[in-house]
């Protein structure tokens, strides 16, 4: 995963008698950064709070070399420049998709214009649709629109709100590529707040774990869903994503290969060409541990790992976080294999992974 | 058939009513804006204070505007210090009648909708770089559209209707302060039926079918929206 050398901070203190939001973030000023958190953790406020449309919010807030907020100061929400994708897609009603889009675009001097409307348009293919009027579309077309409009302000910042939470699974599918090529093709960093750890292990980067207001664990999402220190690791269906490269296909077999740090994955031929990043998915549970490596296996996917920590989740079950090249995988099994194994931190082991899943 | 006093006392119904509803539109819009949008603690002194002519008898509403526009009242004195007339028995004076009995027909609709935009629209405005005065022209402004139309309507027909208050005012002087709704009054009392008949039934077609319009200009509109 890379690394960050820009970051920007976010201090906030909103109290709201029955709910407050206490947070000190650094996150990277580039790519998607996850903001994760069950519903009431202040997921929302915490956007809004950078928006600057929460009232009774002090704090200080920097981007780049911009301070938005501190002490003193308070940049109106009109005057900072972000894109907010809302969790429904709030269209204005009056306007025809066209002047949806152009309504903020309008409104900045030509010269911090860096999207046109027409790449807006384009990344996330509503060219089609401009003439008609936002009752017109549907759920996930208005959504569409509504964030072409938060680009076409060529924000420093893209802020959305669950963008995907509103819409059934289908459109869901329909909108997470436009999503991602948003990412690859756009320098904008973007926080995204979102409940669904599937959307966190495809579109983030980065990731800022909220609990109840406060700030539980940040940093890279390979990183924090294996961090055992925190709830992610210990749910039944826990998993690891680990972020690889494409190295090339086998014809023959219709397979694909892709390279990490720790090794190379063998998985079903899929279309992405050699070169291009991807995400992998592995569930705890689908990976074993052996002592020695098995030869005679029908398992392709082995690899030599250190254990890092081991966590006993009751009654027969623990969670082996390891070491593999530079990024953690989580391993679950029992208990029982754990004291046969002697598994103990700093023990070389071959982790077996059953099975993979990619992620785009 | 309506004679000549008739003809004049609808002229004057009809420039009361435009005159007034221009300026309610004027000054109504922004007082039902802020009590849209504000948070003030004693906020509903002033809901209650608009919604006041909605039940007070006009002759009361009347009564002290007489005494307030006449020759001693605080606003006839200040006019005459300003080198004016008194606005007691004059066309003004019944503007400024008409426009304090009608503002909550022009007000309360607006209000209602403004509060129908909710703040979302507002909010998504203000991430998009409009300052508030932008937001309120692009988007509250448009968005209560239905809201105008229903205010427009009702202060118009409330003030042609008026008697009252335009009575206690204006002092019922044809050609210059008599109103339709007065002229009727008048031919009723001379038993003049057939012209209070000719008056009466125009003002009823007349005030159905401007109904009739808003309700299905509203109907379609609400549809478009939804």
């Amino acid at each position: 995963m890379a690394r960050w050398t820009m970051t920007l901070d976010a201090r906030f203190h909103v109290d709201r008698g029955d709910f407050s939001l206490h947070v000190d973030l650094t996150i990277p000023q580039s790519g998607v950064t996850a903001v994760f958190g069950p519903s009431g953790c202040g997921k929302t406020t915490l956007l809004r709070a950078i928006a600057g449309l929460e009232s009774n919010c002090t704090g200080y807030f920097r981007i780049g070399g911009e301070v938005w907020q501190d002490g003193r100061r308070f940049l109106p929400p009109h005057k900072r420049p972000l894109g907010y994708v809302f969790q429904e897609p709030s269209l204005f009603a009056h306007l025809s998709v066209r002047r949806n889009v152009e309504y903020g675009l309008k409104r900045l001097r030509p010269a911090v214009r860096r999207v046109s409307l027409d790449r807006a348009v384009a990344l996330l293919g509503i060219g089609p649709l401009m003439d008609r009027k936002p009752h017109q579309l549907s759920g996930g077309e208005q959504q569409r629109v509504a964030i072409a409009r938060a680009l076409a302000v060529s924000p420093a910042i893209l802020l959305m709100d669950e963008p995907l939470a509103a819409l059934d699974m289908a459109l869901k599918h329909e909108i997470l590529p436009y999503l991602e090529s948003l990412q690859r093709e756009l320098d904008i960093p973007v926080l995204y707040v979102s409940h669904s750890r599937n959307e966190v292990a495809r579109l983030a980067d980065f990731m800022v774990l909220l609990e109840a207001g406060r700030v539980r664990g940040m940093g890279a999402v390979g990183e924090l869903f294996a961090r055992l220190d925190l709830p992610l690791a210990h749910r039944p269906d826990a998993e690891t994503v680990i972020e690889a490269v494409v190295a090339g296909h086998d014809e023959a077999f219709a397979l694909t290969f892709l390279d990490f740090s720790g090794g190379r994955f063998t998985v079903a031929r899929n279309d992405l060409p050699p070169g291009r990043r991807a995400r992998l998915r592995v569930l705890a549970r689908d990976v074993s541990l052996t002592l020695e490596r098995q030869t005679h296996t029908s398992i392709l996917n082995i690899f030599p790992a250190v254990v890092d920590e081991v966590f006993d989740e009751g009654g027969a079950q623990a969670t082996v976080r390891l070491r593999v090249g530079d990024v953690p995988l989580l391993s679950r099994i029992t208990r029982r294999s754990v004291v046969n194994l002697d598994l103990v931190p700093g023990r070389a082991v071959y982790a077996q992974v059953k099975s993979v899943a990619l992620l785009n | 058939m309506p004679d000549e006093h008739d003809f004049a006392a609808l002229w004057i119904s009809l420039r009361l009513a435009s005159l007034t509803t221009a300026i309610l539109l004027l000054i109504g819009t922004p007082l039902a804006w802020w009590l849209s949008r504000s948070r003030w603690r004693f906020k509903f002194l002033v809901e209650a204070l608009v919604a006041l002519p909605l039940v007070l008898p006009p002759t009361v509403v009347g009564f002290y505007l007489l005494v307030a526009l006449g020759p001693h009242g605080p606003i006839g004195a200040l006019m005459e210090a300003l080198g004016g007339a008194p606005l007691a028995f004059t066309f003004s004076g019944l503007v400024i009648g008409s426009v304090v009995y009608s503002l909550p027909f022009v007000v309360q609709p607006l209000q209602d909708a403004f509060d129908a935009i909710g703040q979302r629209p507002l909010e998504v405005a203000a991430t998009l770089r409009a300052s508030p005065l932008d937001r309120f022209f692009s988007v509250a402004l448009p968005l209560a559209r239905p809201g105008f139309l229903t205010a427009a309507v009702l202060g118009f027909a409330h003030t042609l209707g008026e008697f009252g208050v335009v009575l206690m005012i204006g002092g019922n002087i044809p050609g210059k302060t008599q109103v339709l709704s007065i002229a009727i009054y008048d031919h009723v009392e001379s038993l003049e039926y057939a012209q209070a008949h000719w008056i009466s039934a125009a003002l009823l077609l007349f005030s159905f079918l401007l109904l009739m319009m808003v309700y299905g200009f509203n109907r379609r509109f609400s549809r478009v929206q939804s």
